[in-house]
């Protein structure tokens, strides 16, 4: 009975029972349907669909935009992060100061305020008149802050033997980089990147605030014509989970598959 | 070797590791550095190997009378592109299977096309017999196999001299066995090559030179049959008398 449901003591083994793992997810499951049906019931909820599917070009719309969005930021935000790490660890000390000031200042503002500031500040002096392109910007400017921190821990997590033995052989720093830090760093941020890439999609939401029609904005859209509020948002935080859960259980499965590697 | 050491400090922020050593091994083929633990040996095959940088104010060393410039990075770069390096933890690259740790310096350091490094470091792996681990990764080796592979690494190269720092610190006495029996086996084929062991035996077997170093000067130096049967010095033969009684 016990091993219905309970998971087998730590160090033995046998792995879960697949009917045990996929009894207490049904459970887990049924639990919170229940928690939620419950909630629902009790709001004495007149649901009202009609107007939202008549709708839904625009949240087919969103739902591209933000893939987009996600996809150019995400691209370029690495490539930021990858940048400032570097910087990070130049013997050029301006350039490492300007990597640490950068840091701090995005992880210590709020995005929103980090989105006006560009929006009014920042892409007007620098010409950037597309709301699309200042959006793709500041996510990567933010995002690339958290990244550079994780390809940062990645490459510190590089044990100096590893870097002495590629002096010994005689590789250049370049190479040394090239052929022994970024291959393994790349491996131990794999799985704090992906969850880094969840976070910037479901970020790219505060978008909305400087009028980009991504999903959020065209699920607020949509609410305010159609007044079934709740209906709108319950459809947005499907939406985003579509995109963010594959990520996650991908992450997972790195994580669960390095365990074993090393 | 044609090796000359003189006045050579080094110290790590406040700690002196090694104070103004000088040595000259003339046609010494086997260099061998005894000595208690933090005497200086390893620093001082690590600043040979042109991994570390001596102190200012140290005099030149010289291999077969060409000083190394320890001020320009590529002239030291170029230094550790002839010379081969074992350390104790074998130091491999785990992303890396045994055949490719062996062929990345070949091909990105020395210039050799991809078929060509494969061949060369097949060769050297085949010579220790481990032909049949060339597309493991270190995980999968086991410690002495591991060490093998580091070795075929650095004499793939064909270096002109090796360095071993402490090759069999971290094996069990079968594996160091396996790893000494190597290391023998070079010495016969007329290498030369820089060793830091604590076994003494095998120290005396294969060295032509042996330095004692302890608190960071050299405390004893001459053929193996002086120094360690016969070692003048108090620190010497307390270390001797330490080690030898097991």
């Amino acid at each position: 009975m016990r091993h219905w449901f309970f998971a087998p003591r730590e160090g033995a083994e046998t792995a879960i029972p697949p009917a045990a793992r996929a009894l207490g997810f049904v459970i887990a499951f049924l639990v919170l349907g229940a928690v939620f049906t419950f909630a629902f019931f009790r709001l004495e909820m007149a649901w009202s669909w009609e107007p939202v599917w008549r709708y839904r070009a625009k949240f087919i719309e969103g739902f591209g935009v933000t893939i987009l969005i996600s996809i150019a930021s995400l691209i370029l935000s690495t490539i930021a992060g990858v940048l400032f790490a570097l910087a990070g660890r130049s013997s050029l000390l301006p350039l490492r100061y300007l990597s640490k000031i950068y840091v701090e200042f995005v992880r210590g503002t709020p995005l929103l305020s980090q989105i006006l500031l560009f929006f009014y500040v920042v892409a007007p002096a620098i010409n950037v008149r597309d709301r699309y392109t200042v959006g793709v910007m500041t996510l990567s400017f933010f995002a690339g802050a958290y990244i550079s921190e994780i390809v940062r821990a990645g490459i510190e997590g590089i044990g100096k033997s590893q870097i002495e033995s590629a002096r010994a052989i005689g590789l250049t720093t370049a190479q040394t980089y090239r052929f022994v830090i970024f291959p393994q760093a790349f491996k131990q941020s794999l799985p704090p990147l992906a969850g880094q890439f969840v976070s910037l999609i479901k970020d790219s939401s505060l978008l909305s605030v400087i009028a980009l029609n991504e999903f959020a904005k065209n699920a607020q859209e949509v609410s305010s014509i159609t007044y079934s509020t709740l209906e709108c948002y319950l459809l947005l935080a499907v939406g985003y989970l579509l995109l963010t859960l594959p990520i996650s259980l991908w992450t997972r499965w790195l994580e669960h598959r390095t365990k074993f590697e090393t | 070797m044609d090796l000359s050491i003189t006045n050579l400090s080094k110290s790590f922020g406040t700690q002196t590791v090694l104070r103004r050593i000088s040595l000259v091994a003339e046609r010494a083929q086997g260099l061998v550095l005894i000595g208690p633990s933090g005497g200086g040996k390893s620093t001082l095959l690590r600043v040979l190997a042109g991994l570390e940088y001596p102190d200012r104010g140290s005099g030149p060393i010289t291999f077969a009378s060409k000083p190394l410039d320890f001020a320009n990075e590529d002239a030291l770069r170029a230094h550790r592109r002839t010379v081969g390096t074992v350390f104790q933890a074998f130091n491999l690259f785990p992303h890396l299977t045994a055949l490719a740790n062996v062929t990345l310096p070949l091909i990105h350091v020395h210039g050799h096309a991809p078929k060509v490094a494969e061949r060369l470091a097949l060769e050297a792996l085949n010579r220790f017999h481990l032909a049949e681990h060339a597309h493991k990764r270190p995980a999968e080796l086991s410690g002495g196999q591991r060490q093998r592979v580091a070795i075929a690494r650095a004499i793939a190269i064909k270096p002109r001299l090796l360095f071993f720092d402490e090759p069999t610190s971290a094996l069990d006495p079968e594996m160091t066995a396996e790893v000494l029996e190597v290391i023998e086996e070079l010495k016969e084929e007329g290498r030369d090559f820089v060793l830091v062991t604590h076994q003494m035996g095998f120290a005396r077997r294969v060295a032509d030179r042996v330095a004692l170093l302890s608190g960071g000067t050299i405390a004893e130096y001459g053929p193996p049959g002086q120094v360690i049967d016969d070692p003048q010095s108090e620190v010497a033969k307390a270390f001797l008398a330490r080690v030898l009684k097991y």
